[in-house]
């Protein structure tokens, strides 16, 4: 192991100049062909979308492998290839948390949500919630939420593209890349993995973006198998000696394998601050196993199948593609912390997303020849961190310009009376919109951290959509006003505590670390803001007489059954 | 087994409401929910327990098993492996036990059951 980190210490020294380049030169050449054959499709795919169905739901002609596949490539985001990566390889076992909690969320999805989603709705999660409620107030809140998680979640990704690319490209503070500083690189990096989105939804719809998340999913999963192999090849398929060797490079010893570093800190002395620390730790847990089930982008991928059993299949295939990706992560954080070093990480990332592609840059020059190896890996590694970050970002766009389609303007605003052609066509221009909404906040959010952004899109899921999904299925009394209270209580609570929290002020590594106006002590909104969300669905509910039995008959029998189903 | 035979003047919620009160109907939903939650509430637990123990019983989770995996690891790995199998114990309930029963009440409401689905 010593030989490899310093081999690849006079690698970076020594080859600073040429292998950066012959890096960069096969970056944007996979790059480049990743971008063609993503469009064609694209455009094969736009040939094929020609009805509403089309293309918010994909024709509903996909099988439950091909969706498993590109529900795979919609949720494994940057922030689960990079971030998990990263915590892993600097904080050691905490990071195993995140693989967990994504993982597990699934049997929610699968258990209580995917086919009776399936059987009763036909575009946007809100066709399910306002399925016996009144339109116009139910859509609208289910809207106003879609919106918020979409794009919370859709800033992580574009401000981890936009970190990322100077990186990948080995672009240093004071140098430049075809005349372009680190920041230019970012901002024009944030607009054209944006242009690159809009192009996907408005062009293909939701075949051509199903299609760029399993093309997605294969190179991810290719990726990461291939460097898992590589790290266990090289302890001989030990684990325990990857494991010995990452947590004495560590510098932490045995406590780098234990849980208590990053999250749940034991602060000596200070009883109050380890309290909260350790209910911040539960809090991240409940978000994270409860959020997936409430994601608007995961939900609408169940109406691309024909079947609730298709849909069933298409969870079972995503749990096996996920769960399998996630033991890789372990392999690719420890690898990264034994074999590249804290220091070479922190160096280039201090939140260690980079991690992963330089354990791949370290991989290549130990098993493929020196120089050149690391440098055709971290190239092919770079790309697919790209392509993943294509694929979810367009699945963003398409759930949030759906619901802003078919719950808002031909729901709300239309009330209904909107014709198929028109409908398309506002989901196109919605997603055009809310393409450039991101990119602009992307850039002037680029100080913001990752992670942070996705966990707060999971509580805020978990507290404003989940809650009302699962009483509209199975609580027969709820009603208009439950759903509304759910939706908007659990949406104020989560996002309320956090602005409350030293999240965004009050501590040194707040968003505003210069003011304080922080009360909450936990980063993590979840544990309470997700309650809260159950708790005003039910006030909601029963402080109103409104309850239409026949409809709920309809829904149960339609969920349950499938019948009549879209 | 249900005897309500859809009358082509039955209005739509007088259909559904009929199903929902069959016996196939009430069965389903039994089975299905007799499942599903208790399911959910074990593996919800299972997770709880693993989270709650990272956070209060570090030392039992630090315990050296073989070489360097310790407990924590192996909880974390079993996670996966529950996740796994329930999955698989899910699909094959679903399979034999709620499939027959959700196409036996379509069929009752007169719905012709698609190899490959209603479309649009």
């Amino acid at each position: 192991m010593s030989t490899v980190r310093a081999a690849e210490a006079t690698a970076v020294l020594a080859a600073e100049a040429g292998n950066a380049n012959t890096a960069r030169t096969l970056t944007i050449v996979l790059f480049v062909l990743l971008v063609v054959v993503t469009l064609g499709l694209t455009i094969w795919a736009s040939r094929q979308t020609k009805t509403a169905t089309d293309f918010y739901a994909g024709g509903r002609s996909f099988s439950g492998f091909q969706n498993g596949m590109a529900i795979g490539g919609d949720y494994m985001s940057a922030a689960s290839f990079l971030g998990i990566a990263g915590i892993i390889a600097l904080y050691g076992y905490d990071g195993f948390l995140y693989s967990i909690g994504f993982l597990v969320a699934w049997l929610v999805a699968l258990l209580l949500v995917a086919e009776l989603l399936r059987n009763s709705g036909r575009y946007t999660m809100a066709d399910v919630l306002a399925f016996r409620m009144r339109q116009r107030p139910v859509r609208t809140a289910a809207a106003v939420s879609t919106i918020t998680v979409s794009i919370f979640y859709l800033l992580a990704q574009m401000v981890g593209a936009g970190a990322l690319v100077a990186l990948l490209l080995g672009i240093k503070p004071d140098t430049t890349f075809l005349g372009m500083s680190a920041h230019t690189a970012k901002v024009a990096t944030i607009i054209l993995v944006g242009a690159l989105m809009i192009i996907y939804v408005t062009v293909g719809g939701m075949k051509g973006t199903t299609y760029v998340q399993i093309i997605k999913a294969a190179l991810l999963m290719g990726g990461t198998l291939v460097m898992t192999l590589l790290v266990l090849a090289h302890y001989d398929f030990n684990l325990s000696a990857l494991l010995g060797d990452a947590a004495g490079a560590s510098g932490k010893g045995d406590a780098f394998l234990e849980p208590g570093l990053r999250y749940g800190v034991e602060v000596a002395g200070n009883a109050q601050q380890t309290f909260y620390n350790k209910m911040d730790l539960l809090s991240l847990g409940v978000a994270l196993v409860l959020g997936t089930a409430g994601l608007p982008h995961i939900l609408i991928r169940f109406y691309t199948v024909p079947t609730a059993k298709a849909a069933r299949k298409s969870v079972l295939w995503a749990i096996g593609i996920i769960g399998t990706f996630y033991l890789f992560t372990l392999a690719l954080g420890f690898g990264a912390a034994a074999l590249v070093g804290r220091e070479a990480i922190v160096a280039q990332d201090l939140a260690g997303n980079t991690a992963a592609p330089q354990l791949a840059e370290a991989l290549g020059f130990d098993f493929f020849g020196g120089e050149i190896g690391g440098a055709a890996m971290l190239a092919i590694i770079a790309a697919v961190a790209f392509a993943t970050i294509l694929a979810v970002v367009a699945g963003l766009t398409l759930a949030s310009s759906s619901s802003l389609a078919h719950d808002f303007y031909a729901n709300v605003v239309k009330k209904g009376q909107a014709s198929e052609r028109q409908e398309v066509r506002v989901a196109r221009i919605s997603a055009f919109g809310i393409g450039a909404i991101a990119i602009v906040l992307s850039i002037f959010a680029q100080s913001l951290n990752v992670a942070f952004l996705v966990a707060l899109a999971f509580a805020v899921a978990a507290s404003g959509n989940l809650p009302a999904i699962l009483y509209s299925l199975f609580w027969r009394r709820f009603n208009t006003s439950g759903a509304v209270w759910a939706i908007y209580g659990g949406l104020i609570a989560a996002v309320g505590l956090v602005f409350f929290s030293p999240v965004v002020s009050g501590a040194p590594t707040s968003m505003f670390p210069d003011s304080d106006w922080q009360w909450f002590p936990l980063s993590n909104p979840g544990l309470i803001s997700i309650p809260v969300g159950f708790l005003c669905g039910w006030i909601g509910t029963v402080i109103s007489k409104e309850n239409d039995a026949d409809k709920y008959a309809e829904l149960e029998v339609r969920s349950l059954t499938g019948a009549g189903a879209h | 087994m249900s005897t309500d035979t859809p009358a082509p003047t039955e209005s739509v919620a007088q259909r559904y409401v009929a199903a929902q009160r069959s016996d196939d109907f009430v069965q389903l939903r039994r089975t299905l929910r007799r499942f599903v939650f208790p399911m959910t509430a074990a593996f919800f637990g299972w997770y709880a327990l693993y989270v709650i123990l990272s956070a209060y019983a570090r030392d039992f989770m630090a315990t050296k098993l073989i070489g360097n995996i310790n407990v924590a690891l192996i909880f974390g790995l079993l996670q996966f492996v529950s996740t796994f199998l329930i999955a698989w114990v899910y699909a094959r309930y679903a399979g034999r036990r709620i499939d027959p029963l959700a196409d036996r009440v379509r069929a009752d409401m007169g719905e012709v059951t698609h190899e490959h689905g209603p479309r649009g």
